[in-house]
């Protein structure tokens, strides 16, 4: 498989670029919606707050139920609507319902034991410390109309317009500067036409110059001038030739496609994930650890849809297809919500390659250094597609250690060490190096 | 000036008509060139199209395009668990106690795991008994990854499904019980309680069923004389730690004797504590490690250790008993001997491995008299509970055809007995027959069934090792192949539908905890119960005692009978043993142990006939050594009662004249690699379950190859290597006499090595941070080799082979050289050589001091990286790839090496192994890096060493390092014993102690200033981080 390189500079300013405008026509786009929603509700002859109803929502109901999907309880768009319509049930059956749940099917409420049935026997946590203005506020959210799609195409025209203005400006001044100097050769050949012709009306001889030797001969007949190009070519060749075979094996930038998209900067950046929510063993162990799909369905069970903002390469649709994939892996049955038992582990492509016989510690790093993942692995946050941001040499590694200061705040373990060896070296704080951290055994062993 | 001379090309051309030499004139090579071989296929030469200029053209663009895609990085895939066990985190190890329970080997021990696999066996510091692992369990760890496993069930070798195993036996049992014929369960020793349980559970379902227990090696002669005395058919266990003078007839208690288990018990008084240490005395014919520890050694035939116990008896414990006389220097020892035990009274102990009823009845009357304090007699052994006479009895109702079905587990009886062809004999007869095992052996494949069991990682269970004190066995592991193990089966059988889990479970709850948490005993491994319960079933293999069981012994009856019933035979007298490597040779398809190399022999891959130099002269049959330095040897057959088996020769400095020793263990010819396929089946010899046998030998030529890692066997007088001393000087002299720093001359001044002055370079400051001291004290250690394997398995170290073994390039990082002393004594060793003087006598005394004594003093030191201060090897790196670090440990970047080997010259101490060849994914080494489920065992936190590297003792960098990174996490500071080593974490007996000099609480400190620390060639000057502790020898006599 070959690595795919990207120009990763043109990418990253394109993409800053896009973000801004589309965070622009996104805030336009929410502003109409309140306005929008600030009239249904007005209008509605339902009372309650759904902004503070979404919020409420989002705190107490949202691990179980959805507006549009059935997950672990039903979809609850417009519910009071269908109760009254289906089932001729009002909102007081509804405050008695989120209140206490099992105690209305304990006291035999048809509605509510049929409810309980259809979800194998799952009583809904009951809610005592919700008021009734509260009930009003989530139901208010729940009476809203579906939004539409967000218009996609907005933020890409705008991110065009500005490329293909950038370009022609910089075409028009070229193109004039081409332009000048064609006319001024022009003119300097007329010129010299012209003259010519007047010499030989004038019968004037221009005179030839053929004796003398050209200049590339008389180079090749100096020796030490030759010599010294073969020495300055041997060491411009050595030194491309050099650099050429030290950067074999150097992965620096190595960005290979995944099994799964997986994209950082949703994850990381977006929605501000901790990076050891999901490398958790980075804490504790050598490894960081690739999460095992049950710790993104600890969140995707719930997500199975992607909200956030897209751009023509990555959709809505892209998105979505990611996660079903991860649902396929997982063996998550979306429409059932249960899991099917017919996994399928992912392969990842593994990025960071470390060759055996070097030993790295996340751990040491991570938990005893306090080093931020950032400082080696760059700005994942904005990585859509995750990348090798250092080169991981030797010398890179060595470099950190050498300028680096031990935290040894707070650590009982370094207390006589640290004082010992400051003493001895005459300084306040000791680097890594200081410390004993470039002996070659306490990383290659 | 140029002259006529003549270049002789041989011998051959003094003889003028030569026809040799008129042969070798016509022609240039002596052998025809196998020309035709690749030239005589004209066809296929014909008819192919590629020409010379082609070939080379698809060379020369096959090794670009290698060279250019090289350049490329692989991709590597990396994939997470869907669902990630709780209690695994990717790169951290998990350890589960569990109990080693294959009926040669029963101990408690940790389980290291790396994301879900075994890696190594540790010891488990809280089981109270057997918690120590020697070297068989330690490598133990690699028989789970064995490529030659019974991966499923089989019948006559088709693949069948469990399902058709339950239902086809389950309806073979309930026909042959119909017809009351026997059904028999023929297993190795379980000590299980909750097993025991099920069989009796099975026997009331099927009636007729014999459960007869079979051990390889048996132990049957003590089981016998304690059920009679005791009335409880165990075996006398004894607390060594609580003996200060102890007296061994024959008795390798260091080994397997009696199940093992004894040598951390000895040790602790083997180191002199306020001026005193036990005082051990052997009277053995094998050279034994026992015997190598002895403080004292008496080499004698078997039939005179009868007699020698018979007088021993009657010294001690009184009673006239007559016997024959023994030559004067044992009588004199038998009678000193005696006088000791008396003296010591209940700090006495008298112990003896003659399989004899009448003998070990002597030795359990003596240690009553004496009355001995390390004589447990609430908590006898329960690990062997064989009978031979159950046995010789079923082999015998086989060929009657009285057996309708047996039931095999953990035997290979095939292998294991002398009258193996009686068994095949009768084993057709059986109707039905299921091998329970882990290999398609010598009998599985003889049955109708073999049932794919379980490896012990891989296993439930409970064993009783002693009376009372109990150990779960858990599964470290999921199954790697479709195995089920025997118990499962009986539930199977008895239509129980429990698990085996649940059945210990519920069998715990209800006899063995009383009250205590099960959960609780299985985190430790181990459970010691306040009531011992009741066993249980012994009944069928008691009858057959009982039935011919001599009558209760009046005091003296026993040593009268036993000296009655030595007769004395003009031939030799075999005594067949197991060695600390393969033992009864379960494990024999385990490279590791084939590359362990014995001991005292310093052989591995082959068993071998030990006898003594004088013998052996008297037969003709030598060891010699060829151009390399590799050790071979004569064959020489010996016949025992009409079998006649041929084995390579060892000449054994020790070996009591008139006697010889073979190892049981080898010569196995099923079940596992060609490679392992080594030595003779020393059981074909072992006739009527006894270990002694009379035999006939004579030479029979050949030459037979060793693989010895020692070639050389004394120290010629250079005692500062080993020092040693006697206890009396060591209690009553200054150190200076027995432990002197060795001097040299600074301006004529003689000035100790240890000077600054005499240095050639200048010291580093290590007083800050760690300082690593690794300390092995000569006293207490056994030579019993677990830190070999226990380091093997730390640290990837490759098995190389027979053939390279030959070579001298084992790759041991450990090594635990052996000495043996050419006179009486070491002592004598070193005055010898100190008197030589002029040329005359160099010469022949060097010569003699070459050749071991016939009864040496033997001396065991493990040498591994002494981690230099002032490292020889590093300053010889062309590349700078050995490097000292602050903490004194010697650091060794593999991937810096270039192989030059400067450093392994220039090492005074010779600890340091190139890698020939890539010992890993290499056809040409076939033992376990060359298989992904060999691989599997590979520690992930030790580089696998490649081709052309260097390699040494890292004094277990990785290990330290994990402390300092936890105690770091943890924000702690590091408490004495929290750094090891593997060998020192394996080390049973207490002799290697690693640690932290810096702290000056330390147990390592503290041995640094003991009086009796030396450093390994302090004279050189390389200030090692490794101490020795001066050995010290009991040589009071009464």
């Amino acid at each position: 498989m070959k690595k795919s390189y990207q120009s990763l500079e043109v990418n990253l300013t394109n993409n800053m670029i896009q973000v801004i405008y589309r965070k622009l026509t996104s805030n336009i786009l929410h502003f109409g919606f309140v306005i929008l929603l600030t009239f249904t509700t007005s209008l509605s002859a339902q009372e309650g707050d759904s902004a503070k109803g979404k919020s409420l929502f989002n705190a107490n109901c949202a691990a179980c139920h959805t507006l549009d999907k059935k997950m672990t309880g039903p979809a609850l768009r417009n519910v009071e609507q269908r109760l009254a319509d289906d089932e001729g049930l009002d909102r007081e059956w509804l405050y008695a319902w989120v209140k206490n749940s099992a105690g209305m099917i304990k006291s035999g409420d048809a509605y509510a034991n049929k409810i309980y049935n259809e979800y194998s026997g799952a009583a809904m946590t009951a809610f005592p410390q919700l008021s009734n203005e509260d009930i009003d506020n989530i139901l208010a959210y729940t009476a809203e109309e579906k939004k539409a799609p967000v218009p996609v195409p907005g933020g890409a025209v705008a991110t065009q317009t500005t490329e293909t203005t950038g370009g022609i400006s910089n075409e028009i001044i070229l193109g004039a500067l081409a332009i000048l100097f064609i006319l001024l050769a022009a003119g300097l050949f007329l010129v010299n036409k012209t003259l010519r012709r007047f010499a030989s009306a004038q019968g004037i001889e221009v005179e030839e110059d053929s004796k003398r030797t050209p200049l590339w001969k008389a180079f090749v007949k100096n020796q030490f001038l030759m010599l010294v190009t073969a020495i300055f070519f041997l060491l411009a060749s050595a030194y491309f030739v050099f650099g050429y075979f030290m950067q074999i094996g150097i992965d620096q930038g190595y960005q290979p496609v995944q099994e799964i998209h997986f994209s950082h900067k949703i994850h990381a950046g977006d929605n501000k994930v901790d990076c050891k929510y999901c490398h958790s063993s980075a804490r504790t162990s050598k490894t960081s650890g690739i999460p095992s799909l049950n710790v993104c369905m600890n969140c995707h069970k719930s997500i199975y849809e992607y909200n956030g903002e897209t751009t023509p390469e990555y959709s809505k649709e892209f998105y979505d297809g990611e996660i079903k994939k991860l649902y396929a892996a997982a063996g998550w049955d979306d429409a059932e919500q249960k899991y099917t038992g017919d996994s399928q582990p992912v392969k990842w492509t593994r990025i960071h390659n470390l060759p055996d016989f070097v030993y790295f510690n996340h751990s040491q790093h991570v938990t005893v250094a306090g080093v931020e993942c950032q400082t080696c692995h760059g700005p994942v946050e904005e990585m859509e597609i995750m990348y090798q941001h250092a080169p991981l040499t030797m010398g890179w590694c060595i470099e950190c250690h050498r300028t680096t200061n031990v935290n040894v705040k707070d650590n009982a373990y370094y207390t006589k060490i640290h004082e010992e060896l400051s003493k001895k070296y005459g300084v306040d704080k000791l680097t890594v190096a200081q410390m004993g951290g470039l002996e070659c055994g306490k990383c290659h062993y | 000036m140029s002259s006529n001379k003549k270049y002789w090309k041989s011998v051959e051309e003094l003889n003028e008509n030569s026809s040799i030499v008129e042969t070798l004139k016509q022609n240039e090579f002596v052998n025809e060139i196998p020309t035709d071989e690749f030239l005589g296929d004209k066809e296929t030469l014909e008819e192919t199209s590629t020409t010379r200029r082609d070939f080379l053209k698809y060379v020369g663009f096959s090794t670009a395009a290698a060279s250019l895609a090289a350049c490329e990085g692989p991709v590597k895939k990396a994939i997470p668990y869907v669902v990630q066990p709780t209690e695994i985190i990717p790169g951290v190890a998990n350890y589960y106690a569990t109990t080693i329970a294959d009926g040669f080997d029963f101990a408690s021990v940790l389980v290291k795991t790396r994301e879900g696999r075994p890696i190594k066996i540790e010891n488990n510091a809280l089981a109270v008994t057997n918690g120590n692992a020697n070297a068989r369990v330690n490598a133990s760890v690699l028989g789970l990854y064995d490529s030659l496993r019974v991966q499923g069930p089989s019948k006559k070798g088709e693949s069948i499904s469990w399902e058709t195993f339950n239902s086809e036996t389950t309806q073979a049992l309930t026909t042959i019980a119909a017809e009351n014929k026997d059904i028999v369960l023929l297993t190795q020793t379980f000590a299980s309680p909750s097993t025991s349980k099920l069989i009796s559970e099975f026997k009331e379902k099927y009636g007729n069923v014999r459960h007869v227990v079979y051990d390889s090696v048996s132990e049957s002669a003590s089981l016998d004389a304690y059920q009679a005395k005791y009335n409880e058919r165990a075996l006398a266990n004894y607390d060594f730690s609580k003996a200060m003078t102890i007296v061994s007839v024959g008795a390798d208690f260091l080994g397997d004797w009696q199940g093992g288990g004894f040598d951390s018990g000895y040790s602790k008084n083997r180191v002199p504590d306020h001026g005193k240490m036990s005082r051990h005395i052997q009277f053995e014919s094998n050279m034994s490690l026992t015997g190598a520890n002895a403080d004292k050694r008496v080499p004698l035939t078997p039939s005179q250790q009868k007699t020698a116990l018979a007088k021993l008896y009657s010294q001690v414990v009184g009673g006239s008993v007559s016997t024959q006389d023994l030559p004067a220097h044992i009588e004199d020892a038998i009678s000193k001997a005696a006088s000791q035990l008396k003296k010591a009274g209940s700090n006495g102990l008298v112990v003896t491995g003659i399989q004899d009823v009448n003998a070990q009845t002597v030795a359990l009357e003596i240690n009553e008299a004496l009355n001995s304090k390390a004589f447990d007699k609430a908590a006898p052994i329960k690990i062997r509970q064989g009978s031979d006479k159950a046995v010789a009895k079923l082999v015998a109702d086989m060929k009657a055809g009285t057996v309708g079905a047996i039931i095999m587990s953990g035997v290979n009886p095939m292998y294991t007995l002398s009258n193996a062809s009686d068994f095949a004999e009768g084993l057709k007869k059986v109707d039905l027959s299921v091998t329970f095992s882990l290999k398609a052996d010598e009998t599985a494949v003889l049955t109708d069934y073999i049932a794919a069991a379980p490896h012990y990682l891989e296993s439930w269970g409970d064993v009783e090792i002693k009376k009372g004190h109990y150990a779960l066995t858990q599964p470290t592991i999921r199954p790697l192949f479709d195995t089920r193990q025997f118990q499962d089966a009986l539930l199977t059988w008895t239509e129980n539908d429990a698990s085996y889990h649940d059945y210990i479970k519920e069998a715990w709850g209800t006899t063995i905890l009383g009250g205590s948490s099960f959960n609780k005993a299985l985190h430790d491994g181990t459970f010691v119960g306040a009531i011992a319960t009741e066993t249980e079933d012994t009944t069928t293999t008691t009858e057959v005692v009982e039935s011919d069981e001599t009558e209760e012994t009046p005091s003296g009856n026993a040593a009268r009978a036993l000296a009655a019933s030595v007769k004395s035979d003009s031939g030799f007298e075999l005594t067949l043993y197991t060695k600390i490597g393969m033992g009864d040779g379960q494990q024999a398809n385990n490279p590791w142990l084939q590359e362990f190399p014995d001991p005292l022999t310093r052989t591995s891959w082959d068993n071998y006939l030990t006898i003594s130099k004088v013998d052996a002269d008297a037969l003709g049959l030598v060891n010699t050594h060829v151009a390399t330095g590799a050790l071979n040897s004569n064959y020489a057959n010996v016949t025992a009662n009409g079998t006649t088996i041929k084995v390579p020769v060892m000449i054994q400095p020790g070996q009591a004249k008139g006697s010889v020793g073979l190892a049981f263990g080898y010569g196995k010819t099923l079940g596992l690699k060609e490679e392992m396929q080594t030595g003779v089946n020393a059981y074909a010899l072992y006739q009527d379950f006894n270990n002694v046998q009379s035999v006939t030998i004579e030479s029979a030529g050949g030459e037979h190859e060793f693989a010895s890692v020692q070639l050389h066997n004394t120290l010629m007088g250079r005692g500062d290597i080993v020092k040693e001393t006697t206890l009396e000087i060591f209690n009553t002299k200054d150190k200076k006499h027995w432990n002197a720093i060795p001097v040299v001359s600074l301006n004529h001044v003689e000035t100790p090595v240890t000077s600054p002055d005499v240095d050639l370079w200048d010291e580093f400051d290590r007083s800050i941070g760690h300082h690593f001291n690794l300390s092995v004290d000569l006293n207490a250690c056994t030579g019993c080799g677990a830190c070999v394997i226990a380091c093997h398995a730390e640290n990837n170290v490759p098995v190389v082979g027979k053939e390279e073994v030959r070579r001298s390039r084992d790759m041991h990082w450990l090594r635990i050289d052996r000495y043996y002393s050419s006179e009486e004594s070491f002592d004598g060793d070193n005055d010898k050589k100190d008197n030589i003087s002029g040329l005359g006598s160099s010469l022949s005394e060097f010569g003699e001091m070459e050749n071991a004594s016939a009864n040496p003093q033997v001396a065991f030191q493990p040498v591994m990286c002494q981690h230099c201060n002032h490292a020889p090897c590093e300053t010889v790196c062309p590349v700078a790839a050995t490097s000292h670090g602050r903490q004194g440990q010697n650091h060794m970047a593999y991937n810096r090496c270039v192989g030059t080997r400067y450093c392994a010259n220039n090492c005074p101490y010779k600890v340091r192994r190139f890698n020939w060849f890539l010992y890993n994914g290499n056809d040409e080494f076939d033992y376990y890096m060359n298989d992904d489920l060999g691989r599997m065992v590979l520690n992930p936190d030790v580089v696998v060493r490649s081709r052309g590297v260097m390699e040494k003792c890292s004094m277990c960098i990785q290990m330290t390092q994990k402390t300092i990174l936890d105690a770091k996490r943890d924000g702690r500071e590091i408490k004495d014993g929290d750094f090891q080593t593997a060998c020192s974490a394996a080390c049973s007996s207490g002799a290697m102690v690693f640690g932290d000099i810096n702290d000056k609480s330390s147990k390592v400190a503290k041995l640094k200033e003991d009086n009796r620390m030396y450093h390994l060639l302090e004279s050189v000057g390389t200030k090692p981080n490794v101490q020795y502790q001066t050995k010290v020898r009991n040589t009071t006599e009464a």
